[in-house]
């Protein structure tokens, strides 16, 4: 064995930390890009946002290079433990938390401010790999199914509590890794299904998608035209399942808006997809009212002219007129990838795409290596997470996906979320370095 | 432990892929094919700052000073940018205005302007409101001081040559000359600001800037790849003697007149005064537009231009031309003599002349200096009913050519814009005027000046350079060198104009004449030590209509000259209405100028002189009287026309035109009839 087992700088993944590595300094370019101003003497300015970021990356580094050094069976034999620390914490972040902008999921301890919620996806993933990999787990019991899904969403349900809506719909993303593991098909389709006629029926226009939903149906029905034949019960899934759609997009949900909804609360649900109330949901305003102006819309707006003003080639390193003069709000954290997109166009835009969808796929591809269950779901909680963040952050810049405060992993500005998704990384290659071991 | 591949693990990689594709081709579409996104992005971000420059200096032959800059700043707002809510009290408090104007102001910027357009708010604030607005200028977003210049008159002279500045009206950004500017643009809008508007103005710099959210300017865009850089004005160098101005000025205070003085070598206009005068500082700062109105009520018109716009009958100052022009077409030889006895009978009414004794008028020479009446109405006939041309119409025709190119009758080009022609009858205005039936005893009094001959001060002057250099001028102009020199638009008037083919000798003739009346003639008060000038005074009689009845008014007083005699300096005429002899007050007051000119000082023997001038009031009491009159006409002029263009306008639209033009043309009349009585009244 002891030929096989090489000394650990060999057995670590170079290619996600490279990916890593290249993420990382991605994201302090365009937060210089962003600050630095051509009157700067010096580009070391202790006091801008890059020098901080720089900073944060040191200490990501000095401290995964601690969690290399850990042996791997502390992160297994201390999973449950860590975890129900981290709810402690999480629940004592609900009354002791800092308020910040009206949600309370901050904890300070001095000057430094950490925010529970983010790193408390590290102690989920593990304790969710822990519980598959346990020996008397039956992942296809029901009861252990519920156990899982609790392990995952009682973190989530902690937050919301905080106020932090965005942040706790990371935890959702477990489902993905469940999936993996076990759950059947039926509960991926139906979800993804919910989550589209949703977005559908608040993005598009009403009559355009009941004409996408009717067409789909019919397709559905000519590709499974056999089955259909032949049996009763596929013929009322597919009816029922075009007859609910079209029900809750074309039914209920203008009734709702129409009759159940207050005026804000319709503004409240548009604003956060970045769109304006469509006239026939418009109530007419009470006399004297002024119509507030909508932050979230002027938010998506601004950073659709910071992305869309790239074009394909971009305005350049350094040019980008939109982001240089801060007309993109939040462009540090959760809209950093406006500067990427106004100073390198297209092109860099797919780079960077390219890169994130390469490290999920090179850790997609670590876990299904792994001899142990719990190095391979914490892989897919780790690649899920990614997935999550990099999906919702980059749809929201455009207008595909509502604003919810989620950062994008490694690019964004802040302690707190570089720190977690570092060390998210850092255990992940760690475990890696052992994969011919089994953890339990 | 060895398992077969999960199948599912290409569908979690398939959903990473899909949802990136999805993404990539959002972008795709965001990137390259929304274009407005562009558009709106250098809207917000790029701040386009235009730069004036400083406009062209204006300075005398000595190079002093006449007309430069001072530093003032304008308040503009952009609407759209303008914070919600603004903080009106604070803002009307910083510049001393009521919140009524400001309301007042911001509707007419609506109204003018659309909304994301900078424009005009308040122009030319005071140093305090600059101050007050600078320190809270943050608080004020979308309000912006601009750096301008402004222009300084340094002496209160010549205001009506140097003209003035102001902003740009709408109609005139309509026309092309003014293509390239825009609403909130300074413009010349008179005189030599006007002419030389384009050398003056200079060119306007663009910057290109980036602004943050705040609408604080920040970098350059681009590096500044695509700004202008502005180019100052040039300078404009004049003939004018701000001395002499100055001088001449204050000799023609309290009188209404004009006097203008050229070189006779360069054309080169070294005084020229319209009086009364006003101070131009007066129009410029923002209270320019009232005072333009306070000037432009005034009864004496100090906004009239007199020395190149009113148009006077010249009385004798034109016998030398009369001669002159029968010697050039040999109708007279210098010899030629006339025995007059006191009055021209020839033409069946009697034309009085000052002198009575035998000979005054023996030969061309003697006439001249003794302004003989009869000499030149017999002259002007001999020379229109000349054998040569066959008839009187073709010989009227041909004096009134002659008069042409001495640019009588004809606009003389000076570089002053709004310059009238005065008028020289022809042949086809007496068809007119007499239906066909006329002949040389019926336009007799043409040949002294009288009758309907009509020329403008600037004229007489340019007429006395065409004596002085025997036969030639140049158009008389302002500017001596564009920027320190000659510019191509200077060069039509370096063109010597030879408008007279007569011996020297002749000329001399008429010199010397010009130079007898001075020393023995009528303009013995406009004698001078040590120079000899050559003259001829005038006493132009004029009509004017004074409550409903044509009356004859005091004499204008009109003197012309040159000196000295050889290699003459200055050329000069005065013209002072209704106020007598020539004798009296143009010629003295001429004396004066070309003494001052010529010696830079009047010598202390002309002091009683000096002041009688100096303080005399020869405004007319009858000025009030018509300038009421002729304002009342040419208001109800504009309302008559006004009226019928209404009406006309009415008429293509209701289309039954016929019965409604009669009931119009009636109502004109009527209108007319009602304007006649008024007058009369």
């Amino acid at each position: 064995m002891s030929s096989l087992r090489k000394a650990l700088f060999y057995r670590i993944d170079g290619v996600v930390l490279l990916l890593y590595v290249l993420l990382v300094t991605v994201g302090i370019l365009a937060i210089f890009s962003v600050e630095h101003r051509t009157t700067d003497i010096t580009i070391f300015l202790a006091n801008k946002t890059y020098m901080k970021q720089f900073m944060w990356f040191g200490y990501s580094l000095l401290f995964g290079f601690v969690i290399l050094l850990t042996d791997s069976k502390f992160f297994s034999s201390f999973a449950f433990l860590i975890y129900t620390i981290a709810l402690a914490v999480l629940f004592i972040t609900i009354f002791a938390g800092v308020d910040v902008k009206g949600s309370r999921s901050w904890l300070g301890i001095g000057s430094f401010r950490f925010q529970p919620g983010e790193v408390a996806k590290i102690f989920t993933s593990m304790a969710l790999a822990k519980f598959m990999s346990l020996p008397e787990t039956n992942f296809k019991t029901l009861k252990d199914r519920l156990v899982a899904v609790a392990i995952a969403l009682v973190p989530a349900a902690l937050i919301i509590l905080q106020k932090e809506t965005g942040l706790a719909l990371v935890y959702f993303c477990f489902f993905l890794v469940m999936y993996r593991e076990g759950l059947p098909n039926s509960v991926l389709v139906i979800g993804f299904s919910l989550v589209a006629l949703v977005l559908g029926t608040l993005l598009i226009e009403r009559k355009v998608l009941f004409i996408v939903l009717t067409v789909l149906a019919v397709v559905i029905g000519l590709l499974m035209r056999q089955t259909l034949r032949r049996r009763m019960m596929p013929r009322i899934i597919l009816v029922g399942a075009w007859l609910f759609c079209i029900i809750f997009s074309q039914v209920a949900v203008p009734f709702a808006f129409k009759h159940v909804l207050q005026r804000h609360q319709i503004d409240r649900i548009f604003s956060t997809i970045g769109k304006e109330v469509p006239d026939e949901y418009d109530k007419t305003m009470v006399a004297g009212e002024e119509k507030k102006g909508n932050s979230s819309e002027y938010n998506v707006l601004q950073s659709k002219i910071a992305i869309g003003s790239g074009g394909f080639w971009g305005k350049g390193f350094l040019n980008g007129t939109s982001t240089k003069n801060q007309f993109v709000p939040e462009q540090n954290t959760d809209f950093i990838f406006c500067a990427i997109g106004e100073q390198f166009g297209f092109i860099g835009s797919a780079i960077l795409v390219i890169l994130y969808v390469s490290m999920m796929l090179r850790i997609v591809f670590i876990a299904e290596r792994q001899r142990s269950v719990f190095t391979r779901v914490y892989a897919y909680c780790v690649a899920c997470i990614l997935f999550f963040h990099f999906a919702v952050n980059i749809s929201m810049t455009i207008g595909l996906m509502p604003v919810i405060g989620i950062t994008l992993p490694f690019l964004s500005y802040g302690g707190s979320s570089l720190m977690s998704f570092s060390i998210l990384i850092f255990i992940l290659v760690r475990l890696d370095a052992d994969r011919q071991a089994l953890i339990r | 432990m060895s398992q077969a591949a999960n199948p599912r693990q290409y569908v979690i990689s398939f959903i990473f892929i899909g949802i990136a594709s999805v993404i990539l081709l959002r972008l795709f579409f965001l990137q390259t094919f929304e274009a407005k996104y562009k558009i709106m992005a250098n809207d917000i971000a790029i701040y386009k700052k235009v730069v004036y420059p400083p406009r062209g200096v204006i300075t005398d032959r000595k190079g002093k000073n006449m007309l430069s800059n001072t530093v003032i700043y304008d308040l503009m707002v952009t609407p759209h940018n303008m914070s919600k809510p603004f903080d009106t009290v604070q803002f009307c408090a910083a510049l001393d205005i009521d919140k009524k104007t400001f309301i007042n102001t911001m509707r007419r910027v609506y109204e003018r302007n659309i909304e994301v357009r900078q424009s005009m708010f308040m122009e030319q604030l005071s140093q305090e409101q600059t101050a007050r607005f600078q320190e809270n200028a943050y608080t004020f977003t979308g309000f912006e001081l601009v750096e301008r210049n402004i222009r300084q008159y340094d002496h209160p002279n010549a205001g009506i040559l140097l003209g003035y500045i102001g902003e740009v009206s709408p109609e005139m950004l309509k026309k092309p000359r003014y293509a390239s500017y825009r609403q909130g643009d300074y413009a010349g809008l008179s005189g030599l600001e006007l002419q030389y508007e384009e050398v003056l103005r200079g060119q306007r710099g663009v910057h290109y800037l980036e602004r943050d959210k705040f609408n604080r300017p920040r970098d350059p865009y681009k590096g500044g790849i695509l700004d202008t850089q502005e180019v100052a004005g040039k300078s404009l160098q004049l003939y004018l003697d701000a001395d002499l101005q100055a001088y001449a000025e204050k000799l023609m205070a309290n009188k209404i007149g004009s006097v203008v003085a050229i070189d006779p070598q360069t054309g080169g206009i070294l005084a020229m005064v319209s009086s009364p005068t006003y101070d131009p500082n007066l129009l410029r700062g923002h209270d320019r537009a009232k005072n333009y109105a306070a000037l432009y009520r005034l009864a004496t018109r100090p906004l009239f231009n007199r020395a190149t716009q009113a148009m006077y009958p010249p009385g004798s100052t034109i016998k030398p031309f009369t001669g002159l022009v029968a010697l050039n077409v040999g109708a007279i030889t210098p010899s030629f003599g006339y025995g007059c006895r006191g009055s021209y009978n020839a033409c069946g009414r009697s034309i009085a002349c000052e002198h009575k004794d035998a000979g005054h008028a023996a030969n061309f020479r003697l006439a001249l200096a003794h302004s003989c009446n009869s000499y030149f109405c017999h002259v002007f006939r001999m020379t229109i009913d000349y054998k040569n041309f066959g008839s009187v119409k073709e010989g009227l025709q041909t004096w009134h050519n002659y008069y042409n190119s001495f640019s009588f009758g004809v606009p003389t080009g000076i570089d002053l814009p709004f310059e009238k022609g005065g008028f020289v009858p022809d042949s086809a205005k007496y068809d007119r005027m007499y239906h066909n039936v006329w002949n040389s005893c019926t336009v007799v009094f043409v040949g002294m000046g009288q009758g309907e001959l009509l020329l403008t001060p600037l004229q007489m002057a340019n007429g006395m350079c065409i004596i002085a250099n025997k036969g030639y001028y140049y158009t008389p102009h302002f500017v001596k060198s564009i920027g320190g020199h000659a510019d191509t638009v200077l060069k039509k008037y370096n063109e010597m104009h030879r408008v007279l083919n007569i011996p020297d000798s002749t000329f001399n003739i008429v010199q010397q004449a010009m130079q007898d009346v001075v020393e023995s003639g009528t303009a013995a008060g406009a004698k001078l030590d040590g120079v000899t000038i050559c003259a001829k005074t005038g006493t132009a009689e004029n009509k004017a209509i004074v409550n409903g009845e044509v009356i004859k008014m005091p004499d204008h007083s009109m003197f012309v000259a040159f000196a000295p005699r050889e290699n003459p300096k200055i050329a000069i005429a005065v013209a002072i209405e209704n106020a007598g002899y020539g004798a009296t007050w143009a010629a003295p007051i001429a004396s004066l100028l070309i003494e001052k000119y010529l010696k830079d000082s009047v010598s202390v023997k002309r002091k009683a002189m000096e002041d009688k001038m100096l303080n005399a009031h020869l405004i007319n009491k009858y000025t009030y009287t018509i300038d009421s009159v002729s304002r009342l006409h040419d208001a109800m002029v504009y309302q008559a026309r006004m009226e019928k263009k209404y009406a006309t306008d009415s008429t293509r639209r209701a289309q039954d035109s016929a019965i409604f033009t009669h009931w119009v043309d009636d109502r004109l009349r009527n209108i007319k009839k009602q304007n006649l009585k008024s007058t009369k009244k």
